[in-house]
């Protein structure tokens, strides 16, 4: 437990002190946000519709973008084999890293996304509904981003090719995440979906960790 | 040969048998695809409501199963590889990898070409189809990871996992897609609605069925040996080989 | 035999296109995937071929 704490910890600690990074992907979920309305047109009715598969898509992709960052440093300066080697489960460590890649690159899409959800007209029912979505979805895309991390260490492309690995998996997650808020407006409630995406979180949760290991040491070895 | 499975799990042993097999596997597959093109194509039964344009089934259906079929092979034969750690298992994989990809790809096709004079749309976002696409990424997405990586077993390895983690993904998929599909169209558009079919039809299903999944073997079990000779380029037993000595033959 | 004449054949009652792009895009791309896989079959044979320790001689 000690060594969980200390790795998310840790993870956190060199994230503020290289802060571009993080705010990078936050920067690029609030721009593209942003261009959709110019794009699409600023008609009230249309954005409404939109603006959850926006957002939604916009947190994905800001999530790719950073998922290289999970495991790089630390496999460039030798602390991946170190973690590797140690004593302690090599999945702990892993969802340890997970945890701290949330903390950096989902939540605050999360916390962003009422401000978002503004842009798009959206009501406060529907804002907290996507708030919600968005707090169950973004760790299963650090999860299952991670496996995808771990598989590409090291190799050239990594970005786009995490991407391609990893965006396929991701399509139910988005589909019930979007989902949930239309589901809301036309009366049906969100019921359903919430609980779908609950039903999706859990077992990617527990299952990645310890498929990247798996990935981790296919690569290190 | 009483050793069983295991025996033929070495490159050696496979090459061989594969060499004899794959020309049987090619000409039965050539005399079923006939076999079903005349019976799909020549003989079987105009469709009272779709007209000729039905007989796109006979080509959709069967290579979108072998898309499927091919992938749940390609997983299979992951999983062997990273449990057992055999050599073979992961040359299969990759062998199998360009067919299924391909098959993917012709499902998309002709469900397009079978969709635009049924629904005036030359792509709908029907589940079966969308979750064809998905597939398709998933079988770019092993090759593009094999392709990228320079270590041969490293390659292996990272694409049986990323094989495994897709086909525990493709259920989730498709029913994720399907709960959608329904919830935003009103009446159920289904791409797949073949017709009620006649007998005829069914046999013509049947035997192209038959033909692509033979010609898949035969092809793959091709393929296969090209990829053991460049692998095994070391060994004694390949540089042994006739077709591997200096060219009096070509 | 559903057809009177080889025209009608062809024509598919007016989906032609559909149906006659369905089987030419599944013959072309077969036959394609058939030649590139000769094609490395071939490849390889040569370059064993060359690196062969008895092939100190050249051509035959």
């Amino acid at each position: 437990m000690k060594a969980f704490v200390a790795i998310v910890m840790r993870d956190l600690r060199l994230a503020m002190r290289n802060k571009t990074e993080v705010l990078t992907g936050l920067i690029f979920f609030v721009v593209v946000a942003s261009l959709f309305p110019l794009a699409i047109g600023p008609e009230p009715q249309t954005l409404r519709l939109i603006g959850p598969g926006i957002l939604w898509v916009g947190a994905l992709l800001s999530s790719m973008l950073s998922l290289t960052r999970i495991f790089d440093s630390d496999y460039r300066d030798g602390t991946l084999e170190q973690m590797v080697l140690s004593p302690q489960p090599l999945w702990l460590l892993v969802s340890a890293k997970i945890v701290a890649h949330w903390l950096l690159s989902g939540l605050p899409l999360v916390i962003l996304s009422p401000v978002l959800g503004l842009q798009f007209d959206l009501s406060s029912q529907a804002v907290g509904i996507l708030t919600l979505t968005l707090l169950l979805g973004t760790p299963v895309l650090s999860s299952l981003g991670a496996i995808g991390a771990a598989l590409t260490l090291g190799v050239r492309g990594g970005g786009v090719l995490i991407a391609l690995l990893v965006l396929p998996l991701f399509v139910p997650v988005l589909i019930f995440g979007a989902g949930a808020v239309e589901a809301l407006e036309s009366g049906l409630g969100a019921q359903a979906h919430i609980s779908i995406l609950m039903a999706l979180l859990l077992p990617s949760v527990f299952f990645s960790p310890w498929a990247s290991s798996v990935a981790l040491k296919i690569a290190l070895e | 040969m009483n050793q069983g499975w295991f025996y033929y799990a070495a490159p050696q042993t496979f090459y061989g048998l594969a060499g004899k097999l794959w020309p049987w596997f090619a000409l039965l597959a050539s005399l079923l695809a006939i076999a079903g093109f005349w019976i799909g194509f020549m003989v079987a039964p105009t469709d009272a409501q779709q007209g000729e344009a039905y007989r796109i089934i006979f080509l959709h259906v069967p290579v979108s199963w072998m898309s499927m079929i091919i992938y749940l092979a390609m997983a299979f034969w992951s999983v062997l590889g990273l449990t057992l750690n055999t050599r073979l298992s992961a040359m299969m994989t990759r062998a199998l990898a360009p067919t299924g990809a391909m098959f993917a790809f012709l499902s998309l096709w002709t469900g397009a070409l079978w969709g635009k004079p049924m629904w005036g749309a030359w792509w709908v976002w029907d589940a079966r189809l969308t979750s064809e696409l998905i597939l398709f990424f998933l079988y770019l997405g092993y090759i593009a990871l094999t392709s990228a990586i320079d270590d041969t077993r490293r390659a292996d390895r990272a694409g049986a996992l990323i094989a495994i983690v897709g086909v525990i993904n493709v259920p989730i998929i498709y029913f994720s897609v399907k709960w959608w599909n329904t919830l935003h169209q009103g009446a159920s558009v289904s791409l797949t609605r073949a017709p009620s079919m006649a007998q005829l039809m069914l046999w013509g299903m049947l035997l192209m069925a038959l033909a692509f999944w033979l010609y898949t073997f035969a092809l793959v079990f091709y393929r296969v040996r090209t990829i053991i000779l460049e692998r095994e380029r070391h060994t004694d037993w390949v540089n042994a080989l006739p077709e591997a000595k200096g060219s009096t033959n070509s | 035999m559903r057809w009177n004449d080889w025209a009608e054949f062809w024509v598919m009652g007016g989906y032609a296109l559909y149906v006659w792009g369905s089987v030419g895009a599944t013959v072309l791309l077969m036959l394609i995937e058939v030649w590139v896989a000769k094609r490395q079959h071939l490849q390889t044979l040569s370059m064993l071929q060359s690196n062969h320790p008895s092939s100190t001689h050249q051509g035959s």
